[in-house]
C-alpha cells in the first residue's frame, strides 16, 4: 500500500500566501475567542472543591442543584455525566474549612457514593498556573535552542512561530466550547509542542540534506522538494498517532477525555503547521544554501 | 552488508529475556490483603491463630494466612471482604498491632527471588487519598532567628562588647545598634566568625550592624525542615496503618502524601493534620500571673493559661520538640503514671545546663497547633495561619535533665498516654497546612485501570494492523518492535518502582503512536531508495543510516518537553512524563536496533529480488 505511487510534487511554496492567510485567521480567531470567552479553568488552576458522586438509581439533577443551593452554594456548578453520575464543583470558600464544605455538599447528595473528591487550595492553583505558563515558555525556549544548535537560528525561529499555532488553537477550541482546561490538558499542550516539532524537524533535516545534494535548485525549490519527500511519512505518522489518540478519546474514560481531545487538535494542527508554515517561514526569514552549509567540508563530516 | 555480529543478537536476546522476566509479575496481578504487624517490634506468636479464629467467627472468607518477615499477610478475594476483615481484626487484636490494608502481589516465589515486582498503581487506578502539605518556612525562620538573637546577645555580653539594641527586623535579618565605633567593629569581626550563617554589614551612621541569613543557610534550614517533617509524616502514616504510603517532597516547600486504599479522609487528616509543634519553656515564678493578666506582662515573659489559671512563661525556649527522640508511658517508683522522655543529640547540652540552673523551678510543655483561617480582603481570598498554643504539662525540675528524663506525678494513666503520644508523635519542625486533597473511590480506580488497558489494547491493535497492511513484512517487524517496546516500558517501570497512573497509561499509548514513527521514517527511506533504483541491500542500509539522525533529532525535542513536564510537579502529570520518557528511550532500542537485527536476519546474507515493504 502506498499513499503516493510516485514522488508527489505538490507546490507547497506557491500556496504559502494562502497558508499565511489561513493561519492568520485561525490564530486571530483563537485569540478573539480566548479574549471573549476566557478559559474554563479546571479545579487544578482555580482551587476549590470538587465531588464526583454516583447513585444506584437515576437522580434528577435539578433537585440536587436545589439542595446544594439550600446548603448555601449558589455558585456551585453541577454537571451530570449520566443519569446516575454527578459532578459538583464549588469555588474556594472563605468562611468555612474544606472539610466542613465537603460535609455540607455530601449532605446535599443523600444516597450517593463518592467516586472522587478533590480539594485544591487557592495558592496551589495559582502556583500550578504560573508553573504551567513557565513550563510552556521553557519548552519553547529549550526546543528552540536545540534546533538552533542542530540546524540554524532561522529554523529555530520559524519552528517556534509555527509552533505557536498548536497551543493557541487548542486553547481557542477549548475556550470556544467551554471545555475544562486542567493540568492534564496542559500536559497535552506541552506534549503537542514536542510532537509537532518532530514533523518540523524531519522536514528541516531533509532540507539540509537536499541543499547539499541539489546544488542547482533554489531555496524555494529545495523546500518544496523536501516537504514532498517527507509527506508520506508525515501523513503516516500523524495518522497513526491520531489513531491511538482517538482510541484514548473514545475508550480512555472521562478523566483523560479532554487530554485526548487536546492531543487530537494538536496533532492535526501540528501536522498542518509543519507542512505549510514552518518551511515557508524559514524561507521568509532569508534561508539560503549558505546559511546551512557555511564551509565546503564533505557531507559526511557534518553528520553525527 | 546488512549483517549483525553474533554478539549483538546475544545482547538483544538477553535484553528481551530480562525485560520479559521483569514485566511478567504484572500479569499475575494483586490480591487485596490485610497486613498485621506488631507495634514496637513485639511478638507475633499466636497471632495467626487469633486471626483465623476471628475470621472464622465472623464468617469472613479468606484466601491464605502467611507469615512474611515480621508481619502476617491475609489475602482476600475482593476489596469489600478485605475492608470488613480489617475492621474486625482491628477490634479483635487491639492497639498492640498495626493492621493495614494493602495489595499483595501474586508474583510467584521464583520471580520474587529475582527481585521482580509488579508496577505500583497510582491512586487514580486503585483508589485512595492524596494530600499536599505546605510547610510554613517563615515561622521556622523566625524561630531560628529568635534563637540566634538570644545567642548573639549572650555572645556579646560574654565578650564584653556593649550594644544598645539587638532586634530581629524582617525574617532572616537582625539589627544590632552600638554606641561606639570600636564596639561596632569588634562585634562585626567576632560575630561573623561565630555566626557564619549570617552575612554582616556595617552602617557607619548610627553605628548599625546588620546580619542577614545567607542563601545557603536558608536553603539548609529549609531542607532540614522538610526532611524532618517528612520523617514525622512517615511515622504518622505508619501509625495510620497504610502499607504502601508514599511521602515525597514536592518542590521547595511542599510535601505530598499518598495513601492508597484509604477512604476515610477525616481520620487520615486528623492523624496527619495534627499540625503541632512542641516546645519547653521555664515558668516565670518571679512575677505574679494574676497581675499580668490584669495589666502589663513583664518584659521577657509570656502570658498563658493552664487549668483555667493564668501562668507566666519565660520567652526563651529551652527545648524544641524536634529534639525529642521518644516518649513512653511508665509507672514511677510510687506506682503513679509518668512519661519517660528520651532526647536525641541536638539541644541536649543547653537543656541540661538550663535545667541544672533551675532545679526546683517549674517547666512547661507547650503544644502549638496551626489553624488556617480564610477571609476576603479586597475581593481576594486570603488565608492566614495562626498558631494556637496550649500548655499540656507543667512539672517541677528535680535535677539537671539529660538524655533521659521523666515527667512524673501525672493525674491518670490516660493523661500520661495522651501526653506521651503528643510528645512522641514527633512535632513538626515547621508548621504544615493542607493545601490540596484528592480522594478516588476504589470503584472509579478499577474503572480507570480497565479503561486505560482497553484503550491501550485498541490503540495498539489499530497501529499494528495498519502497519502490517501498509509495510507488509517490514510492517510486521515494526509491529514486533512495538509490542517489545510496551514490554520494555512495563519492565523498566516495574524495575524502577515507578507508579503507574492513568495519564501514565496515556503516555504509553501515545508512545505507541510516536515510537512507530521511527519505523515509518526508516521504511519510507528504504522505499525512496528503492524507487531511486538503489540495490535492495544498499537501500536497507541507507534507509537505516539516513533515518537515524532524523529519529534522534525528532525524539530529543519530545524528551525536552517531557523533562519540563516532570518538573511541573503534580503526580498525575509526572506519571505521564515518566512513561513518555521511558517509552521514547526504549523505542530507540526497539525501533532501530531490534528491527535492524530482525531485518538483517531475514534479508541479510543473501541476494533477494524483491523486498516486502509494500511497494
Amino acid at each position: 500500500m502506498e499513499f503516493f505511487k510516485t514522488a508527489s510534487e505538490i507546490p507547497f511554496m506557491k500556496q504559502r500566501k494562502m497558508a499565511g492567510i489561513f493561519s492568520a485567521i485561525l490564530l486571530l480567531g483563537s485569540l478573539i475567542v480566548l479574549c471573549m470567552n476566557g478559559l474554563n479553568l479546571g479545579l487544578d488552576f482555580t482551587g476549590g472543591t470538587e465531588v464526583e458522586v454516583h447513585f444506584s438509581q437515576p437522580v434528577d439533577v435539578n433537585i440536587l442543584r436545589e439542595k446544594i443551593v439550600q446548603q448555601g452554594f449558589s455558585e456551585a456548578m453541577l454537571q451530570a455525566y449520566s443519569t446516575t453520575e454527578v459532578n459538583v464543583r464549588v469555588a474556594p470558600h472563605k468562611e468555612i474549612t474544606p472539610s466542613e464544605l465537603r460535609e455540607r455538599i455530601l449532605q446535599a447528595l443523600p444516597g450517593g457514593t463518592i467516586d472522587q473528591m478533590n480539594y485544591i487550595g487557592p495558592q496551589v492553583g495559582q502556583t500550578l498556573m504560573s508553573n504551567g505558563i513557565l513550563a510552556i515558555l521553557v519548552s519553547l525556549i529549550g526546543t528552540m535552542i536545540y534546533i538552533a544548535l542542530r540546524f540554524e537560528y532561522r529554523f529555530a525561529v520559524s519552528a517556534a512561530i509555527a509552533l505557536i499555532h498548536d497551543p493557541l488553537l487548542i486553547l481557542g477550541i477549548f475556550s470556544l466550547f467551554h471545555l475544562e482546561f486542567n493540568l492534564i490538558v496542559l500536559a497535552a499542550v506541552l506534549t503537542v509542542i514536542g510532537y509537532s516539532l518532530n514533523d518540523t524537524i524531519v522536514v528541516y533535516d531533509r532540507v539540509r540534506e537536499n541543499f547539499r545534494k541539489q546544488r542547482k535548485r533554489t531555496a524555494l525549490e529545495v523546500m518544496d522538494l523536501s516537504i514532498n519527500q517527507t509527506l508520506s511519512r508525515t501523513i503516516m505518522t500523524s495518522g497513526l498517532t491520531l489513531l491511538v489518540v482517538i482510541a484514548l478519546f473514545i475508550w480512555g474514560g472521562a478523566m483523560i477525555h479532554n487530554f485526548a481531545l487536546a492531543l487530537m487538535i494538536g496533532i492535526v494542527v501540528g501536522t498542518y503547521s509543519s507542512i505549510y508554515v514552518a518551511g515557508s517561514l524559514a524561507i521568509a526569514f532569508g534561508l539560503t544554501r549558505k546559511s546551512l552549509l557555511p564551509d565546503k567540508r564533505p557531507i559526511e563530516d557534518a553528520l553525527p | 552488508m546488512n549483517r549483525y555480529p553474533a554478539w549483538r543478537y546475544v545482547l538483544l536476546g538477553a535484553l528481551i529475556i530480562l525485560a520479559l522476566l521483569y514485566a511478567l509479575p504484572n500479569i499475575y496481578g494483586e490480591d487485596p490483603a490485610v497486613q498485621v504487624s506488631a507495634r514496637d517490634a513485639g511478638s507475633l506468636k499466636n497471632v495467626a491463630d487469633r486471626i483465623t479464629q476471628t475470621l472464622t467467627a465472623q464468617q469472613i472468607p479468606y484466601g491464605s494466612i502467611r507469615e512474611e518477615g515480621n508481619s502476617i499477610l491475609v489475602r482476600f478475594a475482593d476489596t469489600t471482604t478485605q475492608l470488613k476483615a480489617q475492621d474486625f481484626l482491628k477490634a479483635a487484636l487491639g492497639s498492640d498491632y498495626v493492621i493495614a490494608a494493602n495489595l499483595a502481589p501474586k508474583t510467584p516465589q521464583w520471580l520474587q527471588a529475582l527481585g521482580a515486582e509488579p508496577m505500583k498503581l497510582g491512586l487514580d487506578l486503585r483508589g485512595g487519598i492524596h494530600f499536599l502539605l505546605s510547610v510554613d518556612m517563615d515561622t521556622m525562620i523566625k524561630e531560628q532567628e529568635a534563637a540566634d538573637v538570644r545567642a548573639m546577645a549572650e555572645f556579646l555580653r560574654s565578650h564584653q562588647i556593649r550594644y544598645i539594641s539587638l532586634t530581629p527586623t524582617s525574617p532572616g535579618s537582625i539589627q544590632i545598634r552600638f554606641s561606639t565605633d570600636t564596639g561596632l567593629n569588634q562585634a562585626e569581626g567576632q560575630l561573623s566568625q561565630t555566626f557564619p550563617d549570617y552575612q554582616f554589614k556595617t552602617f557607619s551612621n548610627g553605628w548599625l550592624l546588620q546580619g542577614v541569613l545567607t542563601k545557603p543557610a536558608l536553603i539548609k534550614l529549609q531542607n532540614t525542615a522538610i526532611e524532618q517533617n517528612m520523617q514525622i509524616l512517615r511515622n504518622r502514616v505508619n501509625a495510620l496503618g497504610v502499607a504502601e504510603a508514599i511521602v515525597a517532597r514536592q518542590g521547595a516547600t511542599h510535601i505530598s502524601v499518598d495513601l492508597p486504599g484509604i477512604q476515610d479522609t477525616a481520620r487520615a487528616k486528623e492523624l496527619i493534620g495534627k499540625v503541632a509543634t512542641i516546645r519547653m519553656q521555664l515558668v516565670d515564678t518571679q512575677h505574679d500571673p494574676e497581675a499580668a493578666e490584669r495589666g502589663v506582662v513583664p518584659f521577657g515573659s509570656q502570658l498563658y493559661s493552664f487549668d483555667e489559671r493564668p501562668i507566666l512563661l519565660k520567652e526563651a525556649v529551652i527545648l524544641q520538640g524536634s529534639s525529642i527522640g521518644n516518649a513512653a508511658t511508665i509507672l514511677d517508683e510510687n506506682g503513679r503514671p509518668a512519661v519517660s522522655i528520651r532526647l536525641n543529640g541536638q539541644g541536649v547540652n543547653q537543656f541540661n545546663r538550663i535545667t541544672g540552673e533551675n532545679i526546683g523551678k517549674p517547666m512547661a510543655v507547650i503544644y502549638v497547633e496551626t489553624k488556617t483561617d480564610s477571609k476576603v480582603v479586597n475581593g481576594k481570598i486570603q488565608t492566614t495561619e495562626h498558631p494556637v498554643e496550649r500548655i499540656i504539662s507543667v512539672a517541677t525540675i528535680q535535677s539537671a535533665l539529660g538524655n533521659n528524663f521523666q515527667i512524673t506525678g501525672l493525674q491518670s494513666v490516660d493523661y500520661a498516654k495522651n501526653l506521651a503520644l503528643l510528645l512522641r508523635s514527633g512535632a513538626y519542625t515547621a508548621p504544615v497546612t493542607f493545601v490540596e486533597e484528592r480522594l478516588v473511590g476504589p470503584s472509579l480506580g478499577a474503572a480507570n485501570i480497565h479503561k486505560g488497558i482497553l484503550s491501550t489494547e485498541i490503540g495498539s491493535l489499530l497501529v499494528i494492523v495498519f502497519m502490517a497492511l501498509y509495510y507488509r513484512v517490514f510492517g510486521l517487524i515494526a509491529d514486533m518492535a512495538l509490542i517489545l517496546n510496551i514490554v520494555f516500558i512495563v519492565a523498566v517501570l516495574s524495575l524502577l518502582g515507578a507508579t503507574l497512573t492513568l495519564p501514565g497509561i496515556a503516555g504509553i499509548v501515545l508512545t505507541v503512536g510516536m515510537a512507530v514513527d521511527a519505523n515509518v521514517l526508516i521504511n519510507e527511506r528504504i522505499r525512496e531508495e528503492l524507487r531511486n533504483g538503489t540495490g535492495i541491500q544498499a537501500s536497507i542500509h541507507a534507509g537505516y543510516e539516513r533515518a537515524f539522525a532524523t529519529i534522534v533529532d525528532a525524539n530529543v525535542t519530545t524528551l525536552i518537553v517531557a523533562v519540563v513536564l516532570f518538573s511541573l510537579g503534580s503526580g498525575s502529570v509526572q506519571g505521564f512524563a515518566v512513561t513518555l520518557t521511558i517509552g521514547l528511550l526504549m523505542s530507540m532500542v526497539t525501533a532501530i536496533f531490534f528491527t535492524r537485527a530482525v531485518v538483517n536476519l531475514v534479508y541479510g546474507r543473501r541476494s533477494i529480488r524483491k523486498l516486502s515493504i509494500g511497494i
